[in-house]
């Protein structure tokens, strides 16, 4: 580990004009702290906000619930309200990781978990999302777990949260606050880039910029599942996952909204797929279509080429199981 | 009444309190008034080359930091390798000897600090320059063509009976498959860890290893000191698998780092470390070749192994040793080729042979039963063999065929479905699946010595090892029994170089060798104290086989004498005697294996291919069972094993640098509790005299050899899908299922 700076901060004022550049949050460190022993992650300082007041749940008045960002995984996976009414992003937080990792990971720290591509883990590999114009050790290596959607001649990697599939498909936003002071919302689907040509870059984040909170709206009407395939029945990163919110009126689709995980450098809404299904009849060879729309662009590396029909038959799945449920979630 | 703590009884781990508690002190916890230094291990990045230009300056500047060692200042050493007419556990394993890379991950230097964050900041500011060999051999396959000098377990490479391949051109029904498996880690809990410290001019190094004596030998020949110099403590070990069988490469640095510096260095592996650092299983390709009648009777076994061995370090694993021992046939061939890579250390790992063999040799057969139309059950029961099939010797004991109609009767095998792929539930395949297991049975040359006092205890020593299978309280149990004494009154002191020699632990030789050793000790002390109260005239010339020994009492005619009472009318503090056990006649003429069947069920996500195991059960014969408990304890584990290499394990080679990639516990896959299916065990408890003196048989490594292929063969009755490519991932499923 690179000698540091440390310093713990009461109140979000004294985030210093200073601090942008090298100064990196700590929340609850379990991806952080694993990077800078690695030195992969290099802060010269580091800003622990970990004792903000910024830990509470709060309903909003147009029925949704407002996340403050250090509200720990396993907090916001058992809370009573999430569990009935975003069903969604309860399963999705309770696939991740494990009970002692969810006790300590934060809402804001699980967005921002970097990826756990082989390469930008061993220093001694070339990686340009760890130094920028080093090359990517991955499109000719081991990409088992890399993306099929999305990805550049620089980069492959998948960003592995599962909560993030959840609040894209709930469409939830974040309250961001600039290291001046100045407030802006940001939908939790644009926060996450394509790696493009600067896959060092996994965030649109200001330099200093905190999620200070994440709020989910009043969902969509419908049934929803969070599906994970994974190579074994926990603590594994998804190869695929899919966070699917369908309502079916009278044979029709009325609404649908899908993201997929494990597939691509951000959390991938499928609006390809959803375009395809609305107003549709729920049928295996609707879903099919929609699967194939969304998939039309994908590429595999070698090892990751199982993924596409992977995807396109994990939603098919999901899609049908969502269908032929006859629970809907209340509103 | 019997005693609680007699061989037989389920008695608790003797270490259990001890271990849950924290207090039993494993090789990094040894505690020093004046805390050791750190040392840090840097990690060559090529496969194979030289150093061409290493900058320490910056390391040492670095705070905290006492030393960098590195080929430069290391102190002398015996090359690597060297003497090369002596076997691989006692060769000098040199570290920052010269320029050269033997592998990805050789060491080539060790930051000594205060603190293992300066020690390990330090050692990222250290700058190499490479030559890298071109040449070098990252991959080992079908090509592999250099003949081994011989097989782990000492084992032929060749073994040619009959006339295979007229048996086989002969034959009504053939079989000729390729299976492979990929390298896999043996993943202790505890990773490989050593302090080196001194007492006087005597280098005394804790650390995890199984086999004691050996590395005695080891560290003194590569350090060229006298062997008398050197102490060995291993109490505890968090678990080996064979990984820990020698001395590993962080216990050499962390020496170095103690001769350089006259203060004690303790190394402990990184997890990231210990997959290049510490020996693990090469990747196997084997050939499997089978003829049969069309009735179903095996005429032609032929396999092939070829794998890969690293350059300079001799070690062959006897894949091919189930194909040679489990069938009744006419005619075998069996032959091992090794190819020489620039690939961290091969060696043994669970089981080795059997283990890989099983999985694809039992994955064979099963493709042979269906061929044949055969049940895959009633096929194996069609082909058992009366004698050895591959030596021609006969068993010392044989009921594979017992284990197998045990457990189909407690699977409820015969409400399978003959066809594949037709039972489902939902959207889930469902399939059965069988496989035989058998597992060489060894014993090994072992001493210890006993030392009965006159409060009535009983201490016994041995530089035997436990690795967490409950060694010492088999050993409490071995005296506890011969002595009548409760387990309180007995202590067992190992894993000391400086007590009599043992077999260590490995090739589940342990319990049997280092056991029959201490009933030997145990037997001479009942002579003794019978001698001794003869002489003191506390009894008279009744026959000593009347002799009873209960509840620490000497009981003879109508005579009961405490063991103090004798000690104390001797005037003797203490009676000591030695034991030990050699292998005999027995081992060198009989067939001597552990069997057992394995049974399992899964099921299959039509959609997904995953592969979820619903149920587990396996019925074993091992011999006398010494502690239910422990034994169970440890086929729960083999066979959890064997989920793992049918469904999940692999390191995962990147040929371009000759590295494996996942060196986590995240990204290297080891089943969690919730891939563990509810697992049934049963023992068929059969003491074999010709085993060992105390009639039991190798149970370690037992049931990991079949129980990946009794999955993989459900995967295949669930799917109708084969897979010959370890492990059974879901995507080489899912591209053969329909849509």
């Amino acid at each position: 580990m690179k000698p540091f700076e440390y310093r713990r901060i009461h109140t979000v004022e004294e985030i210093g004009h200073d601090d942008p550049g090298q100064a990196r949050f700590l929340a609850g460190g379990t991806n952080l702290i694993d990077l800078m022993k690695h030195e992969i992650e290099v802060p010269d300082r580091l800003l622990d906000i970990s004792r903000l007041k910024l830990a509470t749940l709060k309903d909003c008045e147009n029925g949704g619930l407002r996340v403050d960002t250090l509200v720990t995984n396993t907090a916001l996976a058992s809370d009573p309200r999430v569990r009935k009414t975003w069903p969604l992003l309860s399963a999705a937080l309770l696939s991740g990781a494990t009970a002692q990792l969810r006790n300590r990971a934060t809402t804001g720290g699980n967005l921002l978990q970097r990826t756990r591509c082989y390469y930008f883990y061993d220093t001694a590999r070339p990686c340009n999302k760890r130094n920028p114009g080093e090359g990517c050790s991955a499109r000719e290596g081991q990409n088992r777990i890399h993306a099929i959607l999305g990805a550049s001649d620089q980069c492959i990697a998948t960003h592995p949260s599962d909560m993030a599939v959840a609040l894209v498909a709930l469409e939830a936003t974040l309250t961001l606050r600039a290291a001046d002071g100045r407030e802006r919302e940001l939908p939790v689907e644009e926060l996450h880039r394509l790696p493009g040509d600067h896959p060092e870059q996994d965030t649109v984040l200001e330099p200093g910029e905190l999620i200070v909170a994440v709020t989910l709206p009043a969902p969509q009407p419908g049934r929803q599942i969070y599906r994970k395939v994974r190579d074994r029945s926990s603590y594994a990163f998804a190869l695929i996952s899919v966070g699917v919110i369908l309502q079916v009126v009278e044979g029709r689709v009325e609404s649908v909204r899908i993201a997929f995980g494990g597939v691509a450098h951000k959390p991938w809404r499928a609006r390809k797929a959803e375009a395809a299904l609305l107003n549709k009849a729920p049928t295996e060879a609707n879903f099919r279509l929609a699967a194939e729309a969304e998939l039309v662009d994908a590429r595999g590396y070698g090892h990751n080429d199982f993924k596409i029909p992977l995807a396109r038959r994990t939603l098919i799945a999901t899609l049908r199981d969502a269908a032929h449920s006859e629970e809907e979630v209340p509103t | 009444m019997t005693n609680p703590a007699a061989i037989g009884q389920p008695l608790d781990r003797v270490d259990g309190p001890l271990k849950v508690t924290g207090r039993a002190t494993y090789a990094a916890e040894h505690a020093f008034d004046q805390p050791p230094l750190i040392g840090w291990m840097v990690e060559a990045t090529i496969p194979a080359g030289r150093i061409k230009r290493l900058d320490t300056g910056a390391a040492e500047a670095s705070p905290g930091v006492a030393a960098v060692l590195t080929h430069h200042n290391a102190p002398a050493q015996t090359p690597f390798g060297e003497p090369d007419d002596k076997g691989r556990f006692t060769q000098s394993r040199a570290m920052l000897f010269d320029e050269h890379i033997r592998y990805h991950g050789f060491p080539v230097a060790l930051v000594i600090a205060d603190t293992l964050a300066n020690a390990r900041h330090a050692g990222a500011l250290i700058e190499i320059s490479y030559e890298p060999d071109e040449e070098a051999v990252t991959t080992a396959g079908e090509e592999a063509d250099e003949v081994p000098g011989e097989l782990d377990g000492g084992m032929e490479p060749d073994l040619f009976k009959g006339d295979f391949e007229h048996a086989y051109d002969d034959a009504e029904v053939t079989l000729d498959v390729t299976y492979t498996t990929p390298n896999q880690a043996a993943a202790a809990m505890e990773p490989h860890a050593t302090i080196a410290d001194f007492d006087g001019d005597q280098l005394v190094v804790y650390m995890s290893v199984q086999l004691i004596g050996p590395s005695v030998k080891a560290l003194a020949n590569t350090l060229k000191i006298d062997p008398d110099k050197v102490r060995v403590l291993s109490p505890y070990i968090g678990g080996g698998f064979g990984s820990k069988l020698g001395v590993h490469n962080e216990a050499i640095l962390a020496c170095l780092g103690a001769l350089h510096l006259g203060r004690p260095v303790k190394v402990v592996q990184h997890r990231r470390h210990v997959f290049h650092n510490a020996p693990h299983r090469g990747n196997s390709v084997q050939r499997i070749q089978l003829g049969a009648s069309r009735d179903g009777k095996l005429q032609a076994i032929g396999h092939e192994s070829f794998m890969p061995m690293a350059r300079g370090y001799e070690f062959a694993e006897p894949t091919g040793a189930s194909a040679r021992t489990t069938y009744r046939t006419d005619a075998i061939k069996s032959t091992h080729r090794v190819k020489s890579t620039d690939m961290p250390l091969a060696d043994s790992c669970r089981a080795p042979g059997h283990a890989i063999g099983s999985l694809a040799f039992e994955s064979a057969i099963d493709e042979m039963a269906y061929q044949c139309g055969q049940d895959p059950l009633a096929f194996r029961l069609g082909n058992m063999p009366d004698r050895d099939p591959g030596t021609g010797q006969p068993f010392a004991s044989h009921d594979l065929a017992e284990c197998l109609r045990e457990g189909a009767e407690k699977f409820g095998w015969p409400s399978r479905e003959p066809q594949p792929g037709s039972r489902s539930q939902g959207r889930q395949l469902i399939g059965y699946g069988v496989a035989s297991t058998i597992r060489l049975n060894i014993l090994v040359p072992s001493k210890t010595r006993i030392r009965l006092s006159a409060d009535g205890t009983l201490t016994a020593w041995a530089d035997m090892t436990d690795i967490g299978t409950g060694t010492y309280t088999i050993l409490t149990q071995i005296a506890a029994e011969t002595m009548g004494l409760s387990a309180d009154r007995i202590k067992i002191e190992l894993g000391d170089s400086r007590y009599p020699s043992s077999s260590g632990s490995g090739g589940s030789f342990g319990a049997a060798s280092s056991g029959s050793a201490l009933l030997n000790a145990c037997e001479n002390m009942r002579t003794r104290l019978l001698e001794s109260a003869r002489e003191q005239g506390l009894i008279g010339d009744e026959p000593a086989d009347d002799a009873r020994f209960e509840n620490g009492q000497l009981i003879l005619g109508d005579k009961t004498l405490s063991f103090t009472e004798v000690l104390n009318k001797s005037g003797a503090a203490y009676l000591e005697t030695d034991g030990e056990v050699e292998p005999g006649d027995d081992h060198d003429n009989y067939s001597q294996h552990s069997y057992g069947a394995q049974f399992a069920e899964v099921h299959v996500d039509r959609d997904t291919g995953e592969v979820r195991v619903q149920r587990l059960l396996g019925v074993f014969s091992a011999g006398r069972i010494l502690n239910p408990k422990t034994a169970r304890s440890q086929l729960l584990g083999g066979m959890v094993w064997g989920l793992s290499y049918a469904l999940l394990e692999e390191l995962m080679l990147d040929e371009r640098y000759g590295a494996f990639m996942n060196r986590d516990l995240a990204e290297y896959h080891l089943p969690v509790n919730r891939d563990m299916p509810t697992i049934d065990i049963h023992f068929r408890e059969h003491p074999d005299p010709r085993s060992n003196p105390l009639g039991s048989k190798g149970i370690g490594e037992l049931s990991i050899c079949g129980a990946g292929a009794a999955v993989a063969n459900a995967v295949y009755h669930a799917t109708g899908v084969r897979v010959r490519d370890f492990p059974i991932t879901l995507d080489k499923i899912l591209r053969h299922l329909p849509e």
